[in-house]
């Protein structure tokens, strides 16, 4: 969370430029921006690999249909296989000593063929990789989407209006600052998880995917907001907010012509960083079982699925660790790019 | 028994005395390594005295009171410390189901109708610490199992008189007229209020240890009690250690009942994880893992350390307990389609292999008394399983109108459970119902799924018999009796209560005190009704796996608590 605080310790971006007359007719911050980003070989290179990446997943349901022809989400521990034209099954009972334990197959290397072998239940482990990284992705997404979405709706009220309002909403954050995240994450997911959640006439379901996108994005909202709301807090003291105040624009007005496209370039850095750790957050969950529950995938999922063959198939966990790792540090890097791009004066990240 | 490591409360079968005695040739042999227990000394062999045996345990297993403590991990080291006035045989094999005389001389005088039962103990045993051992000592204890809410006080001794007033307020229990000792005669007379032929098993477990009379009635907690067999506990420390040392006052008076242990200091130690335990005993580094060794280690176990690893048959069964009184599973069909589209081969798969499992489709496990080959759910038909026949089941559940119908599968949340669990969700979901998967904690599980208000559809469960009577799993577990709505001691897990069957049950527990062969064949046709009935689905019966360092010696497994741990050679 170092880099999203230090972000949004910039009180001014270009958004404040977006509002400042003397730089209308020149290219526009928006595209300066981008055309730095664009430049930034690191954050271009991470972007690529996001591409990919994202484009592998959604390929997903092709690829297990029509080229590794298996079913991802279905048991198959008594199915058996062809390899070098044997049939083999799929877990190998020992054949040597005492022949204890069995051993799902290793990976074949052949991208129509169980690629990375299989897991204990006989599923074709690449097919439920490239599964379970929709399903983290959209996890991390959605949850950072949602995060930033409620903190910059409360960070701007707790900052604009002050007083009571804020000293609401900040003991809020308080309250779910006070708790270790993790613990907070786990405790919830525990819950939630084993009966699923009933608000009105709307039932989740245990199993939904909505559950660890709503709960990772509660847990991480005071950490997104606390920022905002102090960045706000200044941008209330300015004199064009001031200008605004005093020709009787309305509260709302303010708000939302004012100082929402002050705050935004720091919603927009914060959002690859958040959905980077909203994807280890659920690759967590989802390892401790309570995220993504079963025959779903996600890389958290899979990872778990493999620790039991840590020893005798370490491809199992492996592959989907290598798939977070690639997929949270090219997230990173991209959002440093974002910021730098957005706000050149701001400290990178670990700078004294 | 429920499982390896928590002993859940059961209901006792009739005639077990009888059933013990004969049951030499009905259960298989034990071990499977050649470097097992097939030469087991019959006498103390002084050679091999001395050394210390080191054990791992991944965690310790709560209070050392012998009365209180219900896990396997501790009433396998209770043989070796503690005694009651009988004690099971404590030998490798079928034979440890014998029930022997141990601090009584011999076996109780049995009269009054069977209600009263006279025991003479032996003369100059002591405590560990020094004071003999009294009759006063015996009639303390057993109050004292009512003092501190032993957990089988209500199910095992509860057939004693004035045992109903100590359930009711421990705290004044007086068992004084019940419970009579002699000190001149030095005898101990119990008084039952209706004969009871499974008593003697009974006095036989940890839970009527005899302790001095001054024990405090209260836990003890991580406090040890005085002992008086071969080891006491020198210290306990659950987040460390449990360190047991020779009983400096220990004299070997029976050979069977309480042999003298070999090893001069027994510890085990706890914290380690599962795969660090293996490597531990790999290394030399200790001697015998407790836990199961994670899946990724068996093949190397299995091969390249196959001589230090004992595979022993247990009598035991896995199986899905599908509730009767809920939807889907209200439906006979749809429990019907569940034992057709089990993949059994496939659950022993996820188990350790063929060679760690045997699929089943009767109650009965394979060799237990009662049970007779038989297969009403195999494709192909025939006496034994072969494979799942899915489309049958898919036409079943169809018949019964239930596809489609939401179905969470409980588990508990370790590695096996789970992966089973898995297998079954992606079978329901398969044969047409939607199936999620639920895994809770160990600790919780077993008592979650007996409780019908938490409205389980369908769990997966094992049962580990007591005894060898097939009353201890199709009465215990399918009786009407066993079944209690609303609690969490409500063993039969289906509700299953079918009148009929009943009676046939009782039928046989009836016929069991004249012929235990023709009540075996009764509980047969018993076994049979039940799974034409389908309240459950078997799914297999495991083996037991016993990891040792290569410097240990004369490994002999116990049917009844498993490896006799004191037994063990380290020099």
């Amino acid at each position: 969370m170092s880099a999203a605080l230090e972000v949004a310790g910039a009180t001014t971006g270009p958004g404040t430029q977006a509002v400042d007359p003397a730089a209308h007719g020149s290219a526009g911050p928006w595209r300066t921006a981008l055309g730095q980003l664009v430049r930034n070989k690191a954050a271009m290179a991470s972007l690529i690999l996001l591409v990919l990446i994202v484009l592998a997943c959604l390929c997903a349901p092709l690829y297990a249909s029509k080229i590794a022809h298996v079913d991802p989400f279905a048991s198959n521990v008594s199915g058996t296989t062809i390899i070098d034209g044997k049939t083999q099954p799929l877990l190998e009972p020992s054949s040597t000593g005492l022949g204890l334990g069995v051993t799902p197959i290793g990976p074949t290397w052949d991208p129509t063929h169980y690629f990375l072998g299989v897991d204990n239940q006989g599923r074709d482990v690449f097919a439920r990789l490239l599964y379970g990284g929709r399903n983290s992705l959209l996890i991390g997404i959605s949850s950072a989407v949602i995060c930033c979405a409620i903190a910059t709706v409360l960070g701007v009220l707790a900052g604009y209006f002050g007083g009571a309002v804020d000293g609401v909403l900040s003991r809020l954050f308080d309250v779910v600052w006070a708790f270790p995240v993790y613990l907070l994450a786990i405790c919830l997911s525990v819950v939630l998880i084993t009966s699923g959640l009933d608000l009105g006439p709307v039932h989740i379901g245990p199993g939904s995917l909505w559950l660890p996108i709503g709960i990772i994005a509660l847990i991480y909202v005071p950490y997104v907001a606390r920022p905002l709301r102090g960045q706000v807090m200044a941008l209330r003291q300015k004199e064009f907010l001031q200008a605004s105040i005093g020709i009787g624009a309305s509260d709302w007005r303010v708000m939302r012509r004012e100082v929402l496209p002050n705050i935004l370039p720091t919603v927009i850095v914060l959002l690859p960083l958040m959905t980077a750790l909203n994807m280890l957050t659920e690759s967590a969950l989802s390892f401790l079982s309570i995220g993504v529950q079963p025959p779903n995938a996600s890389w958290g999922t899979i990872i778990n699925d493999g620790l039991g063959l840590l020893y005798t198939r370490p491809a199992v966990t492996i592959a989907p660790g290598l798939a977070i790792v690639l997929t949270a540090g090219a997230l990173n890097v991209l959002g440093d790019g974002v910021r730098d791009a957005l706000d050149p004066k701001a400290k990178l990240r670990g700078a004294a | 028994m429920k499982s390896r490591h928590v002993l859940a409360s059961t209901a006792l079968t009739a005639a077990l005395v009888v059933t013990a005695g004969c049951s030499s040739s009905s259960t298989p042999s034990s071990s499977a390594n050649a470097s097992g227990s097939a030469a087991a000394p019959t006498s103390f062999q002084e050679q091999h005295k001395g050394g210390t045996l080191h054990l791992v345990a991944k965690a310790a297993a709560g209070t050392i009171d012998p009365m209180i403590n219900y896990t396997l991990q501790y009433w396998q080291l209770y043989q070796a410390m503690y005694d009651g006035l009988l004690a099971f045989k404590k030998v490798d094999g079928v034979k440890s189901f014998t029930v022997v005389p141990d601090l009584a001389e011999e076996m109780p005088q049995v009269s009054d109708g069977g209600k009263t039962y006279t025991f003479t103990l032996r003369k100059g045993i002591k405590f560990s610490n020094g004071a003999d051992v009294t009759p006063d000592d015996v009639v303390a204890s057993f109050t004292r199992i009512f003092k501190v809410n032993s957990p089988t006080a209500g199910s095992f001794y509860n057939g004693i008189v004035g045992a109903d007033a100590c359930i009711k307020t421990p705290a004044t229990c007086d068992l004084s007229k019940a419970v009579v000792g002699d000190a001149k005669a030095g005898t101990v007379t119990i008084h039952l209020v209706a004969p009871d032929p499974e008593f003697p098993y009974k006095l036989a477990v940890p839970h009527a240890t005899i302790v001095p009379k001054n024990s405090p009635m209260t836990d003890a907690g991580t406090t040890p009690l005085p002992t008086t067999g071969p080891y006491m506990v020198k210290s306990y420390d659950p987040n460390r250690a449990l360190i047991m040392v020779r009983n400096p006052h220990f004299k070997e008076w029976s050979h069977d009942a309480q042999p003298q242990g070999y090893p001069d200091e027994i510890d085990e130690t706890f914290g380690l994880t599962v795969e660090a335990e293996v490597t531990a005993v790999e290394n030399g580094q200790a001697d015998w893992v407790f836990d199961p060794p994670p899946a990724d280690r068996l093949n190397e176990i299995g091969s390249k350390y196959a001589k230090q690893a004992h595979v022993n048959a247990l009598t035991a069964m896995w199986y899905l307990a599908m509730n009767v009184n809920i939807a889907p599973f209200d439906n006979i069909k749809a429990r019907q389609a569940v034992n057709w589209a089990l993949d059994r081969a496939g659950a022993v798969s996820l188990y350790g292999g063929k060679n760690l499992a045997q699929p089943v489709c009767t109650f009965l496990p394979p060799d237990f008394p009662g049970h007779v080959d038989d297969c009403q759910y195999t494709k192909g038909g025939g006496t034994t399983w072969k494979e799942p026949d899915v489309a049958k089941a898919k036409q079943l559940v169809k018949e019964s109108g239930t596809a489609g119908q939401a179905v969470a599968v409980v588990t508990t949340d370790d590695e096996v459970n789970k992966a089973i669990g898995e297998n079954v969700q992606s079978m329901l979901n398969e044969i047409g119902y939607k199936a999620t998967l639920k895994p809770i904690s160990g600790n919780i599980q077993f008592t979650y799924i007996q409780n019908t208000n938490n409205k389980v559809q369908i769990s997966l469960t094992s049962w580990y018999q007591d005894y060898p009577a097939a009353s201890d799993f199709l009465n215990v577990l399918l009786g009407c009796g066993s079944f209690h709505p609303g609690s969490d001691s409500s063993i039969n897990i289906s509700g299953f209560c079918d009148k009929t069957i009943d009676a046939q049950m009782q039928k046989a527990l009836a016929t069991e005190q004249t012929s235990m062969d023709e009540a075996n064949m009764m509980w047969g046709e018993v076994d049979k009704a039940v799974m034409t009935a389908s309240p459950t689905a078997p799914i297999f019966t495991p083996k037991l796996i016993d990891f040792l360092s290569a410097r240990v010696g004369n490994y002999q497994f116990s049917k009844q608590f498993y490896m006799l741990v004191s037994q063990l050679w380290v020099q």
